[in-house]
């Protein structure tokens, strides 16, 4: 199969890549780039486990083909922490409990960062919308909300 | 100090009672005092959340060696079959294919007793029939669909009871049958219960097929250098895995080492070492690299697991003011292809005073994926039938369904004729009946006025989860006065890490932040058991507490050779350790320790016995709250009260974790979650996350904890019982009773679904 070359921003740094046409966004960025951070959990959007925010949506990285990414900018979760600090939903989800075993956590975070860049202030039914797509088998749901709620609440104040 | 013997320790994990030797500590400490403790059952943050929000945690499924090769899994697509040819040179040209396994070629090695690592004789959709290693994974994809495989189809069965008549096809020569009879428990005599009873109420009850699903796929990544073979592995037992994998390579133990440290959920499918491993280090060996195996969603619900299904026929007697004569149980349940436990008889036997009981179980092969341990296994089935009976039976003798329970209640195991260490399950009936609004209940049941009806239910729960020994941590004082744990437990996502880490800080009365723990790896940690069973923090935590206290026992004894007064003039306080009285001489941990030069040191601590003669179980109920749309047969869950007995409680955080994981999994199993098979194909239908329902945050209903107990000091020097698998028991039988108060129809079988809820209304 012959390469083709793609270039787009992930987490502020541009990447440059020659790779084969069929390559998924999620292999790109785990094998290629090494950003391990990103999970893969079922292969066909249904787990959530592989979500980045591209071009400010969350998408299943697991369904989008690397060519498709061309010219986007991507944030993954090794992108939310900020010169060492942690983004406020990385903090509150850590100290609300809503972290059991972590496998599901990055594609909760972008879900949950994508919603808070369009919409601030979510209600209770808008944070569940959002995160309904994301399976956690540990099931942190109740604290999960609640980490978003007080991430939204530092956020605006 | 550092008193030790060897003893006979039996205790019960998951399925059966292990028994074995272990040395344990004979180290006497004295009961902690709740309202004295700093950091042990305050709520405190993961000490490992950093790693999982920012991304840098490295699971099994995130290792990357150098020159690593992928690996991918032939699986048979019929039920049933055997191989009679395979070819493997077209995919073995394909470039980038670097080796392939088949029965011909790989070692024949034993696996599920009867049966072979690569078996010719395939028994259900999923077997294994080549393991192929590649460059990339899509390479060994490739390889897989050019590999040539003739297969004879042969007859099958897919269902237990279509399985244990006599004409069925067989996947053993001596039948489906496992072990050729049932497995029988009895004691009084019910026939003459039943004669006693006033009213006896009788009904089969049937449960399906769960698959476990844990977020992280099934992974390893192995590594040789030289005849040392290394494995990461997203597994619960990291020592089960090296004693398997040495065994059947022949290798010492001490030249295998498996690793994990952080793991996406396993629930019980992740106690064993996999095929798949092995498969993987065998090639791994051959092609001279590195090699890693992930398996995917499809094959995690076709081969690594499941909770099996149940049909239940109870019979039940009470009299008239509620004592309970008799409870008999017939039941089988499908072990899948390969022998595995399906009983689910643990309930009946143990939950309530009952003085004739008789259960028989069948356990049936059949072509389908094998069984394993899933979080509570047997006890969420058994507590789905044997909580509905009992509410039939409450209502046929007109006795409000708590009070027949209360009426039943036991202070002494039955099976094994000895007291509970403690049973606080009254309590934790009265603050959850009075939380949930028991009174309240439509009563009689069906009463709501529709189409949204409402209903409240109950169920008890039962739970071994006192753990016991062998298990070990050695702790490590490093001279700027910080502390490392190493144990050869593992966190699969519980809380672990933070858990051993606040008895660590706790006895040493220093900050969390000196605290590091390293779990799950046997090139360098004391063993302790697998992750399962609920066992972890009742087995683990008492070990890091003895390391502990023997830690503090030696810096009291350095201070007091560098102040020259005697260890009884000295006491300890928050990491410093001074003289009493006036002239206060005060050293802290880390002066002590920088005394002793650049010497680390080292304590070894271990879990002391259970005591004897005693039953060590953890109780607790669960009330749900429905509601059920007599329009569309949907339920929802609108609320759970949990009230537990678990002896102390190390962190509320975690706590809180495993019950609402425990109760929403549980609501999963009620209400969705099944695995389907065509009878007619003998292929399974859910094999991804679309056609297998997990729940999600829009399930999740309002969750009520409530504690009852403050710690068991008749267990252990740290008081605790598992709470893991206790979360999830009651929940689809709280559930169950609900839906019946709700509408006034019983539906028998596990899941709940709308349809089976709409034919009930119209029946
Ligand atoms: S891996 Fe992409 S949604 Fe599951
Ligand atoms: S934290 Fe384990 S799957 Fe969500």
């Amino acid at each position: 199969m012959k390469k083709i070359n793609i270039r787009f921003k992930v987490n502020g740094r541009q990447a440059d890549l020659n790779i084969a046409p069929n390559k998924r966004l999620l292999d790109v960025l785990r094998d290629d780039l090494g950003l391990t951070g990103t999970k893969e959990g079922c292969d066909i959007g249904e787990c959530g486990a592989c979500t980045v925010v591209l071009n400010g949506r969350a998408v299943h990285s697991c369904l989008i083909l690397a060519a498709q990414a061309n010219g986007a900018e991507i944030i993954t979760v090794e992108g939310l922490t900020q010169n060492g600090e942690l983004h406020p939903l990385q903090k509150n989800f850590l100290e609300h409990g809503a972290v059991q075993c972590g496998f599901c956590i990055p594609g909760m975070l972008l879900s949950s960062y994508a919603l808070l860049k369009e919409n601030p202030h979510p209600r209770e039914d808008d944070i569940k919308e959002a995160i309904a797509g994301n399976l956690c088998r540990c099931t942190g749901y109740k604290q999960i909300i609640q980490a978003v709620e007080a991430a939204a609440n530092e956020n605006n104040e | 100090m550092a008193d030790s013997k060897i003893i006979k320790s039996k205790y019960f994990f998951e399925e059966d009672f292990t028994e074995e030797l272990a040395e344990v500590s004979a180290n006497k400490y004295a009961d902690w005092n709740k309202k004295e403790l700093k950091v042990v059952g305050k709520p405190v943050s993961r000490v490992d959340g950093y790693d999982k929000v920012s991304g840098s945690a490295v699971f099994t499924f995130d290792v990357i060696l150098p020159n690593m090769a992928h690996a991918k899994t032939l699986r048979c697509p019929h039920p049933h079959a055997k191989i009679k040819r395979i070819n493997t040179k077209k995919a073995e040209k394909i470039p980038g294919v670097l080796g392939i396994l088949t029965y011909e070629n790989a070692p024949k090695i034993s696996w599920y007793g009867k049966s072979f690592l690569f078996d010719p004789h395939l028994r259900y959709e999923g077997d294994e029939v080549a393991f192929v290693a590649a460059e990339n994974e899509r390479i060994a994809e490739q390889a897989l669909k050019l590999i040539e495989v003739d297969y004879e189809i042969l007859p099958f069965v897919t269902d237990a009871a279509e399985a244990m008549k006599k004409d069925a096809p067989k996947l053993y020569d001596d039948g489906n049958i496992r072990g050729g009879k049932p497995s029988v428990y009895e004691r009084g005599d019910i026939d003459k219960g039943f004669e006693e009873a006033s009213a006896v109420a009788e009904q089969t009850y049937k449960t399906q097929v769960e698959i476990h699903n844990p977020t992280e796929p099934h992974c390893s990544v192995v590594n040789w250098d030289g005849d040392y073979l290394t494995i990461w592995d997203s597994t619960q037992g990291v020592f089960s895995v090296r004693d398997r994998v040495a065994d059947v390579l022949k290798l010492p133990a001490s030249r295998v080492r498996v690793i994990k440290k952080y793991m996406g959920g396993a629930f019980g499918a992740k106690l064993e070492a996999g095929k798949y491993t092995v498969m993987a280090a065998l090639l791994a060996r051959k092609i001279g690299r590195p090699v890693r195996i992930a398996l995917d969603r499809r094959e995690m619900n076709l081969s690594v697991g499941n909770r099996p299904d149940s049909v239940q026929k109870l019979k039940g007697g009470a009299t008239k003011d509620g004592r309970l004569t008799a409870l008999y149980q017939y039941s089988y349940g499908a072990a899948g292809a390969h022998p595995a436990g399906a009983g689910c008889s643990w309930a009946l036997r143990t939950m309530y005073l009952c003085p004739n009981v008789k259960t028989e179980e069948y356990t049936v092969y059949i072509n389908a994926g094998r069984a394993r341990p899933f979080r509570a296994p047997g006890h969420v089935q058994g507590f789905f039938a044997l909580e509905a009976l009992i509410d039939e039976l409450a209502e046929k003798i007109g006795m409000d369904p708590l009070e027949f329970r209360i009426k039943n209640h036991t202070d002494r195991d039955q099976v094994f004729d000895a007291p509970y260490t403690s049973k606080l399950l009254l309590d934790a009936y009265r603050v959850a009946a009075e939380a949930i609004g028991w009174k309240n209940r439509p009563q009689p049941a069906g009463s709501d006025a529709g189409p949204l009806k409402r209903g409240i239910g109950m169920s008890s729960q039962i739970w071994w989860g006192g753990g016991g020994p062998p298990a070990y941590a050695t702790l490590k004082l490093n001279r700027d006065g910080s502390v490392r744990i190493i144990a050869g437990s593992q966190d699969i996502g519980t809380g672990t890490y933070t858990i051993l880490a606040q008895v660590a800080s706790e006895v040493l009365e220093i900050p969390m932040e000196k605290v590091e723990v390293l779990l799950g790896d046997t090139a360098v940690a004391p063993y302790c058991g697998s992750s399962g069973g609920s066992t972890t923090a009742p087995s683990v935590s008492p070990a890091v507490r003895d390391a502990a206290e023997q830690m503090k026992a030696k810096l009291l004894s350095g201070a007091a050779a560098h102040l020259n007064v005697s260890e009884s003039q000295l006491v300890y306080r928050n990491g410093v350790i001074h003289t009493k009285g006036k002239n206060k001489k005060s050293m802290t941990i880390r002066e002590i320790a920088r005394k002793m030069g650049e010497r680390v040191l080292v304590t070894t601590g271990k879990r002391e016995a259970n005591p004897d003669g005693y039953a060590i179980n953890s109780f607790g109920v669960q009330f749900a709250e429905v509601e059920v749309d007599t329009e569309t047969g949907k339920v929802s869950v609108k609320k759970i009260v949990a009230a537990y007995d678990i002896g102390r409680v190390l962190n509320p955080k975690t706590l809180e974790n495993q019950i609402h994981g425990g109760i929403i999994q549980g609501l999963g199993f009620a209400l969705f979650e099944e695995r389907i098979i065509d009878r007619n194909t003998g292929k399974v239908l859910t094999t991804n996350l679309h056609d297998y329902k997990l729940p999600t945050v829009k399930d999740t209903p309002q969750i009520d904890i409530r504690i009852v107990s403050k710690g068991d000091s008749k267990i252990s020097n740290t008081g605790v019982k598992g709470v893991g698998e206790p979360a999830m028991i009651p929940t689809p039988a709280a559930i169950g009773n609900a839906v019946y108060n709700a509408i006034g129809k019983r539906i028998k079988s596990l899941p709940i679904t709308p349809d089976k809820v709409l034919t009930a209304l119209q029946s």
